[in-house]
């Protein structure tokens, strides 16, 4: 059973309705103890860093995620809910992360050349860093999927699974031990974000 | 890097489908269900749904119809239709939408705008604007194109997109429902002046018709088309091979 953590950051009627339609089982909540039972755990978000750290940290979630991914309970992030799991985030300020993965969320104002439009969004194709990343073993290299983000996550070497290129390669996917993560969002990515939702499932 | 995005729209009234040329006469086609589904599952890169006549009749947006379309389609949802406070924000976008679409909303009221792209993110509103040609002159039309505004156009365009709007979908009264191609002229002079995406829309008769629109304008970033789609004269799965084969860049 999946549990999708609520802690009021994003809207999480499509990931819930695209988990149902890969035929598992699903729930959203934003109780420790409710998410303690399910067996693997995604981390959705999307809106500012800061905002997001700060309702994690209120609502005590930030603790409960640390523990269970120690636990070694397979967890997701997704879009923002990825950026979290890194150390820290120059989104307006500088912002503490979850620290569970090594890396930092950087702005693509000023990195990317002039002409590309910020933010990065629309259909992108993957560069498997990781072919063999337990996420990927139901799509392959160059398959599309949706992006929306305008910062990004970098030095972040030791966990990278995909790249997509946007003027450079930006981290789109990581993969470490029980920890993995998204930058795009699989639940608006057709049939390979739902391949993607399965193969986390099934992890 | 980035594909070229073709999107169906599904203009909706009363809970049906349909399609009018030039916004009038409109004919029943299926249900929006059905067809969100079928497009989700057959190569949309994304979905329009526009309750057509809720400006019109000055009511909000039907959120049921809505919520079951959102539920079947694993694409990104473009929301519009009546799309007048923060509040008409919020409703759909906890329906499931992605983004949303303003129009008449926005001609009474651009701070509605600044206010939503503050709030949700400018990635979250898409300003959708009728325009037609009247004298020589791009005029920006309201209520689904019904009522001359006497605005010009591409300031108007312009002018949304500094508040904050992220997208531009561009509709051609002038070329709508008459498959003779987009409105590339018109197309052309808000290409020129913002630094968003752009979606053609109107006028698409043909796969020939994408061909030439990405061709002549690598800065528009998607075509919109409806009733080509729902009648089955262009498969959109077919088309995006095609425009494979002509060197345009697309999601297979």
């Amino acid at each position: 059973m999946i549990g999708i953590i609520d802690y009021g950051c994003g809207n999480l009627f499509s990931l819930k309705s695209s988990f149902e339609a890969i035929g598992e089982e699903v729930f959203v909540s934003g109780d420790a103890a409710k998410l303690q039972k399910a067996d693997r755990l995604v981390l959705p978000g999307v809106g500012a860093f800061g905002d997001a750290a700060h309702k994690l940290k209120t609502s005590g979630l930030d603790r409960f995620v640390k523990e269970q991914a120690a636990s070694g309970k397979p967890l997701m992030g997704i879009c923002l809910g990825m950026q979290m799991l890194f150390e820290k985030s120059y989104e307006y300020g500088v912002h503490e992360g979850l620290g569970l993965l090594k890396g930092q969320v950087v702005p693509m104002e000023g990195v990317l050349s002039a002409d590309l439009k910020i933010p990065h969004i629309g259909w992108n194709g993957l560069h498997l860093m990781q072919p063999d990343c337990p996420l990927f073993k139901n799509i392959g290299e160059g398959d599309h999927v949706y992006f929306v983000h305008s910062f990004y996550a970098e030095g972040c070497k030791e966990s990278l699974a995909a790249t997509a290129e946007y003027g450079r390669e930006l981290t789109a996917a990581v993969a470490k031990g029980n920890i993995f993560g998204c930058q795009f969002h699989p639940e608006k990515s057709g049939k390979i974000g739902l391949a993607i939702l399965k193969a986390f499932s099934e992890v | 890097m980035i594909t070229k995005r073709i999107i169906p729209c599904l203009d909706v009234r009363n809970g049906r489908v349909v399609k009018g040329v030039n916004f009038e006469g409109l004919s029943d086609v299926s249900s929006p269900v059905e067809l969100g589904k079928y497009y989700s599952d057959n190569g949309a890169d994304e979905l329009v749904f526009y309750d057509i006549t809720a400006s019109a009749e000055g009511r909000a947006l039907f959120t049921d119809i809505l919520t079951e379309v959102a539920k079947t389609i694993f694409i990104p949802l473009t929301v519009g239709g009546g799309i007048n406070t923060l509040e008409d924000f919020d409703r759909v976008l906890k329906c499931g939408a992605d983004k949303v679409s303003v129009n008449s909303g926005a001609i009474r009221n651009p701070d509605l705008i600044t206010q939503a792209a503050k709030k949700y993110g400018d990635q979250c509103v898409v300003l959708s604007a009728d325009v037609k040609r009247v004298n020589g002159v791009y005029r920006v039309f309201a209520k689904g194109g019904r009522e001359n505004t006497g605005m010009e156009a591409i300031r108007w365009i312009k002018s949304c997109v500094e508040r904050g709007a992220g997208e531009v979908v561009l509709n051609s009264i002038d070329t709508d429902g008459v498959k003779g191609g987009f409105d590339l002229e018109m197309l052309d002079a808000v290409c020129n002046v913002v630094n968003v995406p752009v979606i053609a829309s109107g006028g698409a008769g043909c796969k020939e018709d994408f061909i030439t629109l990405f061709n002549t304008l690598p800065k528009v970033d998607a075509g919109l088309a409806a009733s080509i789609f729902h009648f089955g004269e262009v498969e959109i799965a077919d088309l995006k091979k095609t425009l494979q084969e002509n060197g345009i860049n697309v999601r297979l």
